[in-house]
């Protein structure tokens, strides 16, 4: 049976961990190979590296990452932040990335989409939804959630499934930070409508907020940043957790 | 020990030779069909559309090596699915090795398959030490049903073919190298044919 995955996010910021902090037992959980491997052992099932750099240089240093990473890593890890053109794709698969999101660069050129689908494939193609509830509707926005625009989430969503991306990473702007718990409706409604996976974002703060999203929810998987990088959680608790409440999970 | 990984431009093959890596072994890249066939193991990796990989295959003229190998192959993902008769994607002719059609989920099931899923009814040295249930990791949406060759099974919608093997070839549709310690396992057991 597929099981329901747990997927650490990772900000990174000219090639080091930004959030982080309870990680005494690691040399240093700045590094995101150190810290990478240690939620591979502890039972990620995925992990997300999200660029913030806004330097010359990070494509570079990006891409170095990505690399050591993989030589490391063996569970799948997907990178987004910035990714704009088929040659940023290229690089970071090349060196090791097994999926990439875009999110910015999709809204402002939907066109990309097909063009990376049909050049490396739905599988690694995801595609990142950031949106806010204005006025009782959803609204896509851009630029790490900071942009708000005329598109509509559930719109924008058929949209990204028909040019033919793998996945969505859908995360509320409303829920992102609270730890009050995942946008369930959104989600039940993205999953039921669509086709492909949906991974809920934003809002983790407790074990039962794990377990709304994916039964209320209906997610394929589910993102968090800081309940694990400062260590308010451990993966492998969490899972123990869903399995009591028959969420099927690896252990 | 000689492993050739095929380099024939379908998709990411840095994760498989840094998988081996981790084993201890060193793999080499090639699409020279003298150098892959002096190889003691080859692997047939593959990401992406089958009719382009297949395209790719064709214009290395590796299509016509693969099929002559002997030493073990093993193929992986998209190169277990081209290893087959035919695949539904893109409507392509396979190299005929497993004797079974690849098709595209339909069964009321969210496609791709995306995620870890586990592996049962386990045949053949591939699986050694490996227990039934174990958990490997999936990205595709095109499948093999079971058949003769099935050598583990898989359930998503409907119970198909997650390795298959015939004589000296062997395909798996999850990724190994990717698949934590099990899939790292599995590797080993391949290195040890």
């Amino acid at each position: 049976m597929l099981t329901k995955r747990i997927i650490p996010c990772l900000d990174i910021k000219d090639g080091r961990t930004v959030k982080g902090v309870n990680f005494v037992d690691l040399r240093d959980a700045g590094d995101p190979v150190e810290l990478a491997a240690f939620y591979a052992d502890a039972g990620a099932d995925e992990l997300v590296f999200l660029d913030i750099s806004a330097t010359e240089e990070r494509r570079k240093t990006l891409a170095e990452l990505v690399r050591r990473v993989a030589e490391k890593v063996n569970i799948p890890f997907t990178v987004g932040g910035g990714i704009s053109s088929s040659k940023d794709v290229d690089l970071l698969l090349h060196n090791g990335a097994d999926k990439i999101s875009i999110n910015s660069s999709a809204v402002k050129n939907p066109q990309l989409i097909d063009e990376l689908v049909s050049k490396f494939g739905s599988q690694c193609i995801v595609v990142a939804i950031d949106a806010k509830k204005i006025n009782g509707e959803w609204k896509v926005h851009l630029v790490g959630g900071k942009v708000p625009t005329e598109v509509e989430l559930f719109q924008w969503a058929a949209e990204v499934e028909q040019r033919g991306a793998g996945e969505i990473l859908f995360t509320s702007m409303d829920h992102d930070g609270t730890k009050n718990g995942f946008a369930n409706e959104a989600l039940r409604r993205l999953s039921t409508e669509r086709n492909i996976p949906i991974i809920a974002s934003g809002g983790a703060g407790t074990f039962q907020h794990f377990v709304d999203t994916f039964k209320e929810g209906r997610a394929d998987a589910a993102l968090a940043a800081s309940v694990f990088h400062f260590r308010e959680m451990e993966i492998s608790e969490l899972k123990m957790k869903l399995k009591q409440h028959d969420v099927p999970v690896r252990l | 020990m000689k492993i050739a990984i095929i380099n024939y431009g379908a998709g990411n093959i840095q994760s498989i030779r840094f998988a081996f890596e981790r084993l201890g072994v060193h793999p080499f890249l090639s699409d020279q069909a003298e150098e892959i066939a002096t190889a003691d193991l080859v692997i047939f990796p593959g990401v992406g559309e089958a009719s382009s990989a297949m395209a790719k295959l064709k214009a290395t003229k590796l299509d016509l090596l693969i099929p002559q190998l002997t030493q073990p192959v093993l193929g992986i993902c998209l190169g277990m699915q081209l290893l087959c008769n035919y695949s539904q994607e893109g409507n392509t002719e396979g190299l005929g090795i497993f004797d079974t059609d690849v098709l595209r989920f339909n069964h009321g099931v969210k496609v791709p398959q995306i995620g870890w899923n586990t592996i049962d009814q386990l045949k053949s040295d591939l699986f050694n030490n490996i227990a039934d249930k174990e958990y490997i990791y999936l990205v595709h949406s095109y499948y093999a049903p079971l058949c003769n060759e099935t050598i583990a099974i898989s359930d998503y919608g409907i119970t198909y073919s997650t390795a298959l093997r015939k004589d000296n070839f062997y395909g798996v549709q999850f990724h190994p190298e990717k698949s934590s310690a099990v899939g790292a396992k599995i590797l080993e057991n391949f290195i040890n044919m």
